[in-house]
């Protein structure tokens, strides 16, 4: 694959020479000369000198034939303007940006770009998973706005000692796997009965997590129906 | 009308200063607090607050919910690109104006429907005015410091 990475910073340096060990035709954009010679230095000729969210540099990158754009600059903004300018100047459909406040996350989808990295949701992801309190831990984000969550039933839910297909779950949410108490893992069907410390791990929409966090953790309603 | 504006320079204090007088309700945002005492008069009677303006939480605090204008003026044509975005596509805001000064850019971001103004394609079609001018007038003319007249 050609990769155009974008910054060639700590982020930049560190993809560029994992991408250039897979095999990989690479090319890091920098602005910064004395940055570029250390590539250059380590790496060999693969930087070349330059703002990456010029749309004239990026033809000299060759955006145009890339595979991919990953656009890791430490400035959210600039990676945003770098990945559209690929997208709408070049057409090329696959870019990734690093972002730093994860409350961007949210402009970047809206304006197309699906694959986001964050660095501060991954230690608080991290956080979050060494907090055993803690009831719905997202693992992983997905394209398309989806992401895979774990969440852990609480005694007093409602769900304990139901089966799986009386819990009604939020619109395009699946269950994927139930680890137990003990730690075994299960692949679920419509009968299996949720336990209390069960950990379910489901697929679901971003904006849909804390209605898929209430159906497993829900205390129960005060009259049945 | 509520208008904020992003990046109190010169060109976003003098929109403030203008916006003020005529009696609209104006906010206006600088990461550096320093430019309200440099660029605003004592009579200013708008907001001013401290903050990033592509900082979601900081434009809430703005007001941007409430709002009907939105201008991107700091010195830095990819914040002001992210900030309209940020104002346009997730809060809504009606009329939105982003300065870039790259017409290149400038370009691009118009054709994705943004109202943009790039100084730098302005400036030079009103230098290049200005140097016709010259030539069809005399030179006596000149006393007058070059009158170019003000931006559309």
């Amino acid at each position: 694959m050609y990769i155009v990475v974008v910054g060639g910073g700590k982020v930049g340096f560190y993809l560029a020479k994992e991408l250039v060990e897979a095999n990989h035709e690479v090319l890091v954009i920098e602005r910064d000369p004395a940055k570029c010679a250390e590539i250059a230095e380590v790496l060999g000729e693969i930087a070349m000198r330059g703002d990456g969210c010029e749309a004239a540099i990026q033809e000299r990158a060759g955006v145009g034939r890339a595979d991919l754009l990953l656009a890791v600059t430490g400035e959210d903004e600039d990676n945003l303007v770098a990945c559209q300018v690929a997208r709408h100047v070049f057409q090329l459909p696959r870019t990734v940006a690093r972002i730093n406040n994860p409350k961007n996350e949210l402009i970047f989808r809206k304006l197309g770009i699906d694959s986001t990295v964050s660095a501060t949701t991954a230690i608080m992801a991290h956080i979050e998973q060494e907090l055993p309190t803690h009831p719905l831990i997202s693992l992983l984000t997905l394209r398309h706005g989806f992401e895979i969550v774990e969440v852990k039933i609480p005694e007093d839910a409602a769900v304990v000692g139901r089966a799986l297909k009386d819990v009604v779950l939020p619109h395009q949410s699946l269950v994927w796997g139930i680890v137990d108490a003990e730690g075994n893992p299960k692949a679920p069907t419509a009968d299996t009965v949720l336990h209390a410390g069960d950990e379910v791990v489901a697929v679901t929409l971003q904006e849909s997590e804390e209605a898929l966090r209430a159906a497993f953790t829900g205390p129960p309603p005060e009259r049945s129906f | 009308m509520k208008a904020i504006i992003m990046g109190c320079g010169r060109a976003g204090s003098q929109l403030a200063i203008t916006l003020d007088r005529d009696g609209h309700d104006v906010t206006i945002l600088d990461i550096n607090a320093y430019q309200f005492t440099r660029f605003l008069p004592e009579s200013f009677g708008g907001h001013t607050i401290t903050g990033n303006g592509i900082d979601q939480d900081v434009l809430r605090r703005a007001g941007i919910e409430e709002a009907d204008a939105f201008v991107a003026v700091t010195a830095g044509d990819n914040r002001n690109v992210m900030a309209a975005q940020i104002a346009r596509h997730i809060f809504g805001v009606e009329r939105v104006v982003c300065r870039i000064y790259d017409p290149i850019r400038e370009q691009m971001y118009h054709r994705l429907g943004l109202r943009t103004i790039s100084p730098t394609r302005e400036w030079a079609r009103l230098l290049k005015e200005a140097l016709e001018a010259e030539e069809t007038q005399p030179v006596a003319s000149h006393e007058g410091g070059g009158q170019m007249g003000a931006a559309p």
